[in-house]
């Protein structure tokens, strides 16, 4: 009997992941619209021109028409480019704290599984925040600290930095228990050891070895992390300890709406609106490339 | 199991007193000061006696240790003469609000009836439409009411309550009227009218805590109704001519609830979290508001208080959820 030729190239893990992730449409359909979410908060006031900021009390609280096609607010300023600025602002926290949550999660997750004499006090640590009451304590670090970081980085990069900050130490346990578990199951395999025999150090052997073979939980935590953040970003911004008021997000515009919920209610939709779909699809997302990276389901 | 339990209750006290000094330390750092309102007319040295006399005057370690032993001593001992009838707490400083120069804790008594009401039925209701949404989708997989039942689970799992919330007062309240957007903790009911009052105020805020709850529940019961309805000993049922509805229901639940129950157990001290923004919404004076209020007024003792017991409630869930794994789950001993 003679070998069968391979009949084309032989296929990549990602090249297998990505065909996996296209058969799940929702996936699929959820990546499509963030991205262009993205691309309309990002590239949108290139094509639209009006300064979010931009106060005509004559054109005030007016409903969708030509010129402000999602109206104007209590000020006349426009709903549409505010929304684009606001979107921008939202989804830079939410990557930003995303990332944060995931360089801690990883580190904590990679040192706890591969260093033994770590893993109970780092673990512990792990468990500790998850017994924090998250919310509550958020809004006192945000209460405490907006003072002090507003005057030493200014009223918006001090309240970024701030909101990042206290978004990203208070998400990452989930990732750092997750990569633990992995980095336990990996640290036994053999081509750890023949790379340990061969004398690579630690170091080399965590990033060349551990870390591209942790990527999958990495990366499916790091969709659900972004759609945590985002979540949060605007529940704070809603009950009023987020952005200072003149600064855009979208749940400070929710917030804003919730004011004139009475006479104009149609104002909380287009934020709402924003939020939620802008979650959804990266829930989506997140769930699409969580069976593209299952090895047991792909491929069948 | 005994054991486990004792060791899990004693292994939790140095991890709530962490928790205790993080919370502490933290608002330790708190820029605000309470003599800020007082006027500046006040001298200085009738200012310190104020600042003594919310007991400010004292190293960060003592007033650590007297808050830790007014929580747990003074006030345990309080709720003891309050019940017994006893004379335990007799000259004893309690846990003093900064706002209200109350006691902390009957602040919290009084707020805690309206967050139960609302955060309970509001869990209940979730999780009763939970469960036969995850088992029948699971049963009928990628059906079109397992296609649907997926959407809508992902859509409530990404609205936020903040929107939900909003949206369902532009809907009920402002459009068509129904329903009043704001909670009223007042209303006594006394008869059928009243109480039809009281359903139709609760049902925005429970249905919006709800929604949160049921698209949570629903996706783990679907999974886990999938884990089992794959397994052998189904098969062996439906071969000894079992009905499906015993099949299902009883021998597939069955097993398939060991893991929700412990989600759910989980996800108690969560839902009081996410009530924090549902009784913002519909303007309940619950212990969420309070928490809210005393942030925005730099009421430490009222923060620290408030935020410590949500860690208790949280640490306390895990060590039932975990014991309820080992109880209904008999591969898993603890011993």
């Amino acid at each position: 009997m003679t070998e069968p030729l391979p009949s084309a190239a032989p296929r990549s893990q990602w090249r297998d992941v990505w065909h996996q992730f296209r058969a799940h449409r929702g996936a699929l359909i959820g990546m499509v619209i963030f991205l262009l979410i993205i691309a309309t908060v990002f590239a949108g006031p290139l094509i639209w021109t009006i300064d979010p900021t931009f106060i005509d009390i004559r054109t005030r609280n007016q409903g969708p028409n030509w010129a402000h096609p999602f109206g104007t607010d209590q000020l006349g300023r426009d709903t549409l480019a505010r929304m684009m600025a606001g979107g921008r602002s939202s989804i830079t926290v939410g990557l930003t704290a995303m990332l944060l949550a995931l360089v801690l999660g990883s580190l904590v997750g990679v040192i706890a599984g591969f260093f033994r004499w770590l893993d109970g006090p780092l673990m512990r640590l792990t468990d500790l925040f998850l017994s924090l009451p998250l919310l509550p304590l958020l809004l006192v670090m945000v209460m405490l600290f907006r003072e002090a970081l507003s005057a030493t980085f200014g009223p918006e990069t001090g309240i970024f930095i701030l909101i990042v900050v206290a978004i990203g130490v208070t998400s990452w346990m989930p990732t750092a228990r997750i990569v633990r578990g992995d980095v336990l199951a990996l640290k036994e395999r053999e081509f750890v050891l023949a790379a340990r025999s061969i004398g690579t150090s630690n170091l080399n052997l965590i990033t060349r070895h551990i870390l591209p073979n942790v990527m999958s939980p990495i990366m499916v935590s790091a969709t659900l992390g972004i759609a945590n953040a985002i979540i949060t970003e605007s529940a704070l911004s809603f009950l009023g300890l987020g952005f200072p008021p003149d600064f855009p997000t979208w749940g400070r515009l929710l917030n804003d709406a919730t004011v004139y919920l009475q006479d104009y209610p149609e104002r909380v939709i287009w934020p709402g609106l924003a939020i939620s779909l802008t979650v959804l699809s990266v829930n989506y997302m997140g769930d699409g490339l969580r069976d593209a990276l299952d090895p047991r389901i792909r491929g069948r | 199991m005994l054991t486990y339990t004792v060791r899990r209750l004693v292994l939790s006290v140095p991890t709530l007193l962490f928790i205790a000094l993080m919370i502490f330390l933290l608002l330790e750092l708190a820029p605000g000061d309470p003599m800020a309102q007082v006027p500046l007319t006040v001298p200085p040295d009738v200012k310190q006696q104020m600042r003594e006399a919310l007991g400010l005057g004292e190293p960060t370690h003592i007033r650590f240790g007297k808050w830790l032993y007014q929580f747990f001593v003074v006030e345990p001992s309080v709720w003891m003469d309050n019940t017994f009838g006893t004379a335990l707490s007799d000259g004893k400083q309690r846990v003093i609000s900064w706002q209200t120069r109350s006691p902390v804790m009957d602040i919290v008594i009084q707020r805690m009836p309206q967050t139960l009401w609302v955060v309970a039925m509001s869990y209940v209701v979730g999780i009763l439409i939970a469960l036969p949404i995850g088992i029948y989708s699971a049963y009928r997989q990628y059906s079109v009411f397992d296609q649907v039942g997926t959407f809508i689970t992902m859509v409530g799992y990404s609205v936020p309550p903040f929107f939900s919330g909003v949206l369902v007062i532009v809907i009920f309240s402002v459009q068509l009227g129904w329903l009043p957007s704001i909670y009223d903790t007042t209303h006594q009911v006394v008869d059928w009218d009243s109480f039809v009052i009281q359903l139709k105020q609760m049902v925005m805020p429970v249905m919006v805590l709800a929604l949160q709850t049921t698209a949570q529940i629903s996706r783990f019961m679907r999974a886990s109704m999938l884990d089992n309805l794959g397994q052998d000993y189904v098969r062996t049922a439906r071969a000894k001519g079992l009905s499906e509805s015993v099949v299902v229901l009883v021998h597939v639940l069955r097993n398939s609830m060991i893991p929700v129950v412990t989600v759910i157990a989980l996800g108690v001290p969560q839902i009081f979290g996410g009530a924090i923004i549902t009784e913002q919404i519909f303007k309940v004076n619950g212990l969420g508001q309070l928490l809210i209020t005393a942030i925005q007024a730099n009421d430490l003792p009222m923060v620290q208080t408030v935020t410590f017991m949500l860690a208790v409630l949280i640490v306390l869930f895990n060590i039932i959820a975990d014991l309820l794994y080992g109880l209904l789950d008999p591969r898993i001993r603890y011993d």
